[in-house]
């Protein structure tokens, strides 16, 4: 098995342990995975931010003043340094199969969370510009890792479209999302990452105006 | 030079056309990918439609697997299908993916229009030098190389001056219009050589390409590039100068190696400049599949310094008593009464930095290192007069007038060429062009062997034929 990042063999050692019960061959090789930082400790209830104490921190609490449509946040692993270069190579020059780099601390992540199975995922959609730069959806490619059934409830709004209408429609309409599938019951949004929140709140927000009960996040990386 | 597969370029298509275009010394001899021509959408379909751009794909599907075109990759597990915005499942090369992702659908466009004509310059070069008879003789093997289009090994010693060995090859190709190609694995040696060749021909359209370079080919007839720009490149240049052809990562990454094939034209000359051939050159160079000329002694006509061996079986453990192997310490104490200026070649970066605790704070540099530059300049300034290393200083920097010493020299870092390259960077100058090579080891290795049996062997062959 070749690491599926830097593309080291991996050589199993035998021991006798694994003789009787052969593990799992593993994706990642042991010095790449311990790149990654998993996000644990305190933080913030509502956007998952590391905090000293687990309490609401102030991003959220201006939020909740504009909007309370996304009820929380909850992300998979730390941005660092590393996380940068993997994102970069998977996103943006579009290494599809990463995404195995960090599929089962997803589900492990997700399990935790969100223990109830009554749900659906919305991934966050991109613009069909990005879309056909990149060739796929890194949001969606992350709720496809995940046991729920997914639903692609969001359009972006066309940029030249909305620049067509009038001032005062504009205003109104700072939120770049519509929803082209209303969805009646609880939604977990998915995106990549959770930096400001204000992509996730704009979801939110549009799928509640449309009779959404509860709207979520999960992120695969806190920002 | 070993392939899974042979190398087989026939799936790039010769000119379909006699017509020409202002584009085609821009756009000819590269592997287009369509959302990185240099031209409008509309001049694209233009193109096409006349027949002087043409799509081919970009991975080809064979019996035997698929192989991608641009970086010769046939690895099946780097070759991946994934759900393709084309809608299809497609195929996608992870080899080479920072160069854009490459997939089934892709095709590339290649120019189909006539060959572009490259100037016909005469008397490119300007310097007025003098070279040396060995240099001569090189650099005539060269010419020759040019105008029957054949293949070369240039098997210089460490300081022969093979830049100015190339003038009068380099001054004969553009004489006959020619496109050429210098091209070394090492980033650093394309930003060196980029001023020295300009001033040598300043009537040529050079252009030195590398990760991050300010310069981008616009139809330069002359190309400097990092081996790493070549995955661009298909059917480009009627002379490729390979240099320091042993050195990482060009002799280990197969890439680069298809790479630099695919960039030659049919009929084009190959020149492998290097010190230190790896096996298989050398194997084609005793075989004669591959004419060779030495360059067997320094610019100066002084031999290359010897390195001596000497025994230090306390290494590993006097490291952790804080303490020198005995021999390196009288060495070093030597070195400073006679204040002569030192760098020490250690095998890892651990070891640079104990050996740099031992003596007080010792400046040492790695491949890790950000400050890198920054202390080899002060090297260079004699701000310090020792400098601890990793093998990353073996090749490149010169510093006029020092000695050198290897730690650990029997550690498998250093094989043959890497030992060679060390000694080499001593009595650099013609002032001052006898160093002190010390091999301090705990069980010499064939590799120690080898290596003082090479240059010792070049400095036979120069004292020979200069008779
Ligand atoms: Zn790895
Ligand atoms: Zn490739
Ligand atoms: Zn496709």
């Amino acid at each position: 098995m070749h690491c599926l990042w830097c593309d080291e063999e991996q050589v199993p050692e035998v021991v006798w342990t694994t003789v009787l019960a052969p593990r799992k061959e593993k994706v990642v090789c042991e010095a790449c995975a311990s790149q990654f930082s998993v996000l644990q400790g305190s933080q913030c209830p509502r956007c998952a931010r590391p905090m000293e104490k687990a309490e609401i921190c102030s991003d959220c609490i201006r939020w909740q003043e504009q909007s309370a449509a996304l009820k929380r946040n909850v992300s998979v692993y730390e941005y660092n340094n590393w996380m940068k270069d993997v994102i970069a190579k998977w996103k943006y020059r579009g290494d599809y199969v990463l995404v195995g780099l960090f599929k089962d601390q997803i589900v492990s992540s997700f399990t935790h969370a969100f223990p109830s199975k009554e749900a659906f995922l919305v991934p966050i959609p991109l613009s069909e510009e990005r879309l056909a730069e990149r060739g796929f959806n890194q949001a969606l490619a992350i709720a496809e890792c995940l046991d729920l059934p997914i639903e692609q409830a969001l359009s972006r709004i066309n940029s030249e479209k909305q620049s067509k209408k009038t001032r005062a429609d504009r205003m109104r309409s700072t939120n770049p999302f519509q929803v082209i599938l209303p969805i009646k019951q609880p939604v977990i949004l998915v995106d990549d990452i959770y930096t400001t929140g204000r992509t996730l709140q704009f979801a939110a927000e549009a799928l509640v105006r449309e009779g959404c009960p509860r709207v979520e996040a999960f992120t695969l990386v806190r920002g | 030079m070993i392939f899974s597969m042979s190398m087989s370029f026939d799936w790039i298509p010769s000119p379909l056309t006699s017509v020409s275009s202002p584009h085609s010394s821009k756009l000819a001899g590269r592997l287009w990918l369509e959302a990185n021509l240099p031209l409008s959408t509309e001049e694209t379909a233009d193109l096409i439609e006349k027949g002087l751009l043409t799509r081919v794909p970009a991975l080809e599907s064979n019996w035997w697997g698929r192989r991608c075109r641009r970086c010769g990759n046939t690895t099946e597990r780097l070759i991946v299908p994934w759900p393709c915005g084309c809608g299809q499942t497609c195929h996608y090369c992870r080899s080479c993916i920072e160069m854009g992702r490459i997939s089934s659908c892709t095709s590339f466009l290649l120019w189909t229009g006539a060959d572009p004509d490259w100037h016909q310059h005469v008397d490119a070069c300007a310097w007025t030098g003098q070279l040396t008879p060995f240099q001569q003789q090189g650099a005539d093997r060269i010419v020759d190389t040019v105008e029957n289009q054949g293949r070369l090994l240039v098997w210089a010693v460490c300081g022969a001056g093979k830049t100015e060995m190339l003038f009068p090859g380099l001054e004969r190709a553009l004489a006959l219009g020619r496109r050429i190609c210098l091209a070394t694995p090492r980033s650093d040696v394309v930003r060196e050589l980029k001023p020295r060749l300009q001033q040598a021909f300043p009537h040529v359209d050079i252009a030195a390409l590398y990760g991050g370079s300010d310069d981008v080919d616009d139809g330069a007839q002359f190309i400097i590039a990092t081996t790493h720009q070549l995955l661009k490149y298909a059917r480009a240049f009627d002379m490729m100068i390979i240099d320091e052809v042993d050195a990482f990562p060009y002799h280990s990454d197969p890439k680069l190696h298809f790479a630099a094939a695919r960039s030659l034209k049919r009929h084009a000359s190959l020149i492998y400049l290097t010190a230190t051939p790896r096996f298989s050159l050398k194997a084609s160079s005793y075989l004669k599949k591959l004419p060779t000329v030495f360059v067997p002694e320094r610019y100066h006509g002084h031999p290359l310094p010897v390195p001596r061996f000497l025994a230090a079986f306390d290494t590993k453990a006097s490291f952790p008593k804080n303490q020198l192997p005995k021999t390196f310490n009288d060495w070093l104490h030597q070195k400073k009464n006679e204040k002569r200026r030192v760098i020490v070649f250690v095998p890892t970066i651990k070891m640079a930095e104990t050996l740099a605790a031992i003596l007080d704070g010792a400046v040492y540099v790695h491949s890790e290192d950000a400050e890198r530059k920054e202390k080899v300049q002060q090297f260079r300034d004699k701000e310090i007069s020792l400098l601890i290393t990793t093998t990353i200083l073996e090749r490149g920097v010169t510093f006029p007038s020092i000695d050198v010493a290897v730690i650990d020299a029997g550690h498998l870092v250093f094989d043959e060429a890497a030992l060679v390259q060390i000694a080499g960077r001593a009595g650099r100058s013609a002032a001052d062009p006898y160093g002190d090579v010390v091999f301090f080891h705990s069980g010499k290795s064939s590799a120690m062997v080898r290596a003082r049996e090479a240059i010792q062997d070049m400095n036979r062959r120069a004292r020979k034929e200069k008779r």
